[in-house]
């Protein structure tokens, strides 16, 4: 079953190999903000990119237009093979709801819900019982190292605690891309330097994770950095 | 390790021409709503306070309305419809008619016919307590001969004592009406009580109950037909002739009545059925509740406007959770319905306290007057449905608002 479903997901990328490909892509916002200028970026199935600028540099809308949250002003998008530009609400509701899985800097967790609901609820838009998103749940959060904490809330966790819990529903449906805002924005460096590990090694396990920092010292961590600077890169290198 | 491998437990995935399709069903939908309720607790139950008071309001005003109408019902399903009025009408030019003698006789002689009572006016007679009382003050206590059967045709029941007898109808007796009794402060027929009317002294032997058919016979005080006739030269022409017709038969027997009652002029009698006059004041009681709806259906518009406000706020406040739910899947139209479950649960939700803050307003209503409770039956499902279909139209802009959110913009504000 899960061999199958794995074969399904992967498919549409297997086809060229690219998980995540912007062609001169322009964002303008109301007011005339051009926030992307002509961008184009491939990011391979599999690979482990850090998008590194100053803030205001264009970095968390590329983000959100390669997490389908938005739609380019011009330009082509393709997220796990499909046309982003030209897929329905609904269709980019489903690639979110199975093939993304985004970790923020303010976590996003609800408060009157347990760590174990929380992560289930990150499943809740792919239509399955809840009896087995509390299962994926229960993995996902042994697979961060809080299965003692399941029944938390997350007012009784840390702030590294709470991030692994994110962590937790953004992988618990087994997503092909993981993308991370400033996940270790509001962390302590020590906590802040174990999440960033906890990602490394989750993505090694074979999802594209796009991961945006203002930190050089956390980019250089990553196989591949892209620099933005005004809308537009400036840098992309490999070690 | 491979992607596959990284999956762990799995879930099938709902497909839609060859693409995955994110869902909520509509268990989870509720789930989601009752959710947003529960962690705003009491600002849910504040809201929906304004919509329990509109419906409850209703409720109650209905639910009054409707016990009262069921005691009126009540009441004339005990006393029975079948009893007919008969009584003089008056002339073409204004003067009144005079029943003859043989109404009475003739009228019980008629088929489908189960009783038939009279009273007779007796003109000259006042009621005093002593013979010392100055005779203008009569107390407008009437004084009527009848017969032996009006008890029993009226359905009404005597207080204290007993009525008339074969034997009794033929003494100086009086039996009292029980506002004449009340008026005159005889509280009980026992004790030989005496009463001095027009002239000769009676004695009480007997007490009435209420005569709900007829009122008017309440300020009256009764002798016998007999003594009447001896003492008081009275003719045996009724005022007022009761008669109780089989239930099947009564209209019958009404149009019958007339002319049965005076063959040679049956245009000067009047026929009634007291029972009408009743079930008309009862349709009156439901009429007056139309105003008091009308100030409920206000209460309930502005909790209307109450809770839309609140779902506005809500929205804003929540735009994080908004994002947040948008990047794990969710649809514009998944947003919408949230926001619109929570707004129509929460006014069904105060529907539901509505109906129970109108029935318990109604239960003490109801004990307080000694009327049956009623709620209407209708009201246990239009309370919770009016809440709901209130909550789904004061929504509908937040939940249009929700939607709309840039899931970007929701995902910053935090």
């Amino acid at each position: 079953m899960s061999a199958e479903r794995g074969g399904v997901s992967a498919e549409p990328m297997s086809a060229n190999g690219v998980a995540l490909e912007l062609r001169d892509v322009v964002k303008e916002y109301p007011g005339g903000v051009l926030a992307l200028r002509h961008v184009d970026v491939d990011i391979e199935t599999g690979d482990r990119v850090a998008v590194v600028g100053p803030s205001g540099s264009g970095k968390t809308t590329m983000l959100t237009i390669l997490g389908t949250l938005e739609r380019p002003s011009s330009g082509e998008v393709h997220v796990a093979g499909r046309d982003v530009v030209k897929a329905s609400d609904s269709d980019l509701a489903g690639l979110r709801a199975y093939e993304i899985g985004f970790v923020f800097q303010g976590f996003h967790l609800q408060d009157g819900m347990t760590a174990l609901d929380n992560v289930a609820n990150g499943m809740l838009y792919t239509g399955a019982p809840v009896r087995e998103r509390r299962e994926a749940a229960q993995v996902a959060l042994e697979r961060v190292g809080l299965g003692e904490r399941v029944t938390h809330r997350p007012q009784q966790l840390s702030g590294g605690e709470k991030q692994r819990v994110a962590i937790a529903r953004a992988i618990a449906k087994h997503p092909t891309i993981i993308l991370a805002d400033e996940p270790t924005g509001n962390l302590d460096s020590k906590s802040g330097r174990a999440v960033l590990e906890l990602l490394h090694e989750l993505a090694s396990e074979g999802a594209t994770l796009a991961l945006i920092t203002h930190d050089e010292h956390i980019a250089e961590t990553f196989p591949r950095r892209i620099q933005m600077r005004d809308g537009e890169i400036v840098g992309d290198e490999r070690q | 390790m491979s992607v596959a491998a990284l999956r762990g437990p799995g879930f099938p995935r709902p497909r839609r021409g060859g693409r995955d399709v994110a869902r909520l069903a509509p268990h989870e939908l509720f789930a989601v709503a009752l959710q947003g309720l529960r962690t705003r607790r009491l600002r849910a139950a504040l809201s929906a306070l304004g919509i329990a008071i509109g419906i409850g309001a209703m409720v109650a005003v209905v639910g009054v309305s409707s016990s009262s109408q069921a005691n009126l019902l009540a009441t004339i399903d005990k006393l029975g419809t079948n009893l007919l009025t008969v009584t003089p009408g008056t002339t073409f030019f204004g003067a009144n008619e005079v029943l003859p003698n043989t109404a009475v006789p003739m009228i019980k002689a008629m088929a489908n016919v189960q009783r038939v009572s009279a009273v007779y006016s007796v003109p000259n007679a006042n009621v005093f307590r002593t013979q010392f009382v100055p005779s203008e003050e009569t107390g407008g206590i009437g004084v009527d001969a009848t017969d032996t059967g009006l008890v029993k045709a009226m359905n009404s029941t005597v207080a204290s004592g007993h009525f008339f007898t074969a034997a009794s109808e033929n003494e100086p007796t009086v039996v009292l009406g029980a506002a004449a009794a009340a008026d005159l402060q005889i509280s009980s027929a026992t004790g030989h009580v005496q009463l001095f009317v027009g002239g000769t002294w009676f004695t009480v032997i007997g007490i009435l109950n209420s005569m709900t058919l007829d009122t008017t016979l309440d300020d009256n005080v009764f002798i016998g037909l007999p003594v009447a006739e001896r003492l008081f030269q009275v003719q045996p022409s009724p005022s007022e002739i009761y008669v109780r017709a089989n239930v099947n038969d009564v209209s019958a027997v009404s149009n019958l009545l007339a002319p049965t009652a005076d063959p040679q002029n049956a245009d000067g009698v009047d026929v009634s059925q007291p029972s009408n006059v009743l079930e008309a004041r009862a349709a009156a009681k439901g009429q007056f509740t139309t105003l008091l709806l009308g100030l409920g259906a206000v209460a309930l518009l502005v909790g209307a406007i109450g809770i839309a406000n609140i779902m506005v706020i809500s929205v804003l406040e929540r735009r994080g959770e908004i994002g947040l739910r948008r990047a794990l899947g969710a649809t514009r139209r998944h947003i919408s319905s949230q926001f619109l479950a929570e707004s129509a649960l929460l006014a069904a939700l105060g529907g539901i306290a509505g109906l129970i803050f109108g029935a318990i307003a109604t239960w003490v209503y109801s004990i307080a007057q000694n009327e049956p409770w009623v709620v209407p039956v209708y009201a246990l499902i239009a309370a919770p449905a009016a809440g709901l279909v209130i909550g789904a139209v004061a929504g509908l802009y937040p939940a249009a608002k929700a939607a709309r959110l840039s899931p970007t913009e929701a995902l910053r504000s935090t």
